[in-house]
């Protein structure tokens, strides 16, 4: 199984060693033509607004959001779940869309409140999480299932093909979340 | 739950990979840097060209100033003290930016020491020139380091000299015994379980960005090839004469290193570029790099 890492900015050297400890084949996309032949791609953390900048200056917007119609799975963390959601309330764009979601970005506040903790994940059970300026989802829609809350939030969410959390399990050496995304790909 | 570990502060810098992290002075610069595509911006009062051209003592930025850049970006703000300057340090946490330089490019406040960086919740990044110095940086507990190069010059020769030395000296390391290693942390004036760190890894333990001196893209795309994590760019964007197109490039450059095409493509007509400094003219006390 072949699984892309959007490889424009951001840590992405993270999530591919947590493919590769997986034994899966981890690919970094920085151009359209490595796209192709992926059975799942992970948007990972970084600044979703320089990540969105470049994925339109690289030409990737277009045939990403062709590989979502094609039924491809996709997962974003942090960043990479604002890229992924429908609304995000304290910002004026709208980047792919792809979740019924609406997000607050850096709802958990500036660095100095980032914080590590645990949070229980529907299916998998108490797997460690960092939280990185993250954002939380404020609303979801009727399709979404929600499958982790910090405090009464919600901070990881799956429709269809489409996973994403708000923390970052490529920061530690659980792999469980990986786990689940692959069997999503199939 | 726990707040400023070290896997949240090494964490928050993974972030910024692959990225363009750029000095502001106004909350107008720091919309227009985001726009552009910056992971960050650094609040200053003065860019480091005016910093060198007006001489002084250069200190942290005013609070005022912060916060209305920090008021303006929805991106990370990163601020800079002077070396050794626990005060500034406070107040810069106090404020809530996300990121310190222990900056050169200030007047250094402790002609001894380095700030004891694990006493904050904030994380910090810090200059080198060599692996003895990011060594000793990451010891003090340094989230990410940035090689020194020479700031507000507009010559890159500097951060590639520092790039090249840090990078020769960790590829001696990684095949030293044991014994080699002790010996080599006593040469470089490093601590040993630093180096088994960096010797086991490979690199560095955190994040490298390579810092003064950066004024194109083609300087962005080199210090990349040569192994850097992402870039600073200081005076290089608003002082040359197009900054919007020049920050876009450079940020386009940074991620798409390898592929010359796009280099050629977005270095063209970019305006003038900040103007250059030889390292020769510079009179050696007035060198940031060794502070």
């Amino acid at each position: 199984m072949r699984i892309g890492v959007v490889a424009v900015q951001g840590d992405v050297r993270e999530h591919l060693r947590a493919l590769e400890r997986l034994e899966v084949e981890a690919v970094p996309v920085r151009r359209p033509a490595e796209l192709e032949g992926l059975a799942g791609l992970i948007l990972p953390g970084g600044e979703s607004t320089a990540i969105w900048r470049l994925l339109k200056w690289s030409g990737l917007v277009e045939p990403i959001e062709e590989l979502h119609r094609a039924g491809v799975p996709l997962f974003g963390t942090c960043a990479g779940m604002v890229l992924l959601a429908k609304e995000i309330v304290n910002w004026p764009e709208r980047f792919f869309g792809f979740i019924d979601i609406a997000v607050e970005r850096n709802a958990s506040g500036r660095q100095v409140d980032s914080f590590e903790t645990e949070v229980e994940v529907a299916g998998i059970g108490t797997v460690p999480a960092v939280f990185i300026r993250a954002p939380y989802i404020r609303r979801a829609g009727p399709g979404v299932e929600i499958l982790a809350e910090h405090r009464g939030q919600p901070v990881m969410a799956r429709q269809g093909t489409v996973l994403v959390a708000s923390f970052h399990p490529e920061l530690t050496d659980d792999l469980r979340v990986y786990e689940l995304f692959l069997k999503m790909c199939g | 739950m726990l707040k400023g570990t070290y896997r949240v502060k090494t964490g928050f810098a993974e972030m910024f990979k692959g990225g363009v992290i750029m000095d502001v002075t106004t909350p107008e610069q720091a919309e227009i840097a985001e726009a552009a595509g910056a992971v960050a911006v650094m609040a200053l009062e003065r860019v480091p060209a005016d910093i060198r051209k007006q001489g002084g003592v250069a200190r942290m930025a005013d609070p005022k100033r912060i916060k209305e850049i920090m008021k303006a970006v929805s991106i990370p703000v990163m601020a800079k003290c002077r070396i050794g300057h626990i005060a500034e340090a406070r107040v810069l946490e106090a404020l809530g930016v996300d990121f310190i330089d222990e900056s050169e490019v200030l007047t250094p406040a402790d002609p001894f020491n380095h700030i004891d960086k694990w006493q904050f919740k904030v994380p910090f990044v810090c200059g080198c020139r060599d692996l003895g110095e990011a060594a000793r940086r990451i010891a003090e507990g340094a989230a990410m380091i940035r090689t020194k190069g020479e700031a507000g010059t507009g010559n890159v020769v500097e951060a590639v000299r520092h790039m090249r030395i840090l990078n020769d000296q960790i590829r001696r390391l990684r095949d030293m015994s044991r014994a080699e290693l002790v010996s080599y942390a006593k040469e470089l004036g490093a601590p040993v379980e630093v180096l088994e760190m960096i010797q086991e890894l490979g690199r560095l333990p955190v994040v490298n960005f390579a810092a003064g001196g950066i004024a194109t893209p083609a300087d962005a795309a080199l210090m990349r090839m040569l192994g850097a994590d992402g870039v600073f760019v200081g005076s290089g964007i608003f002082k040359s004469e197009n900054p919007e197109k020049r920050a876009r490039a450079i940020v386009l450059a940074t991620t798409h290193y390898d592929d010359p095409e796009l280099l050629a493509e977005v270095s063209e007509d970019l305006g003038e570029p900040m103007p250059g400094i030889a390292i020769e003219e510079i009179p050696q006390e007035q060198l940031m790099q060794y502070r």
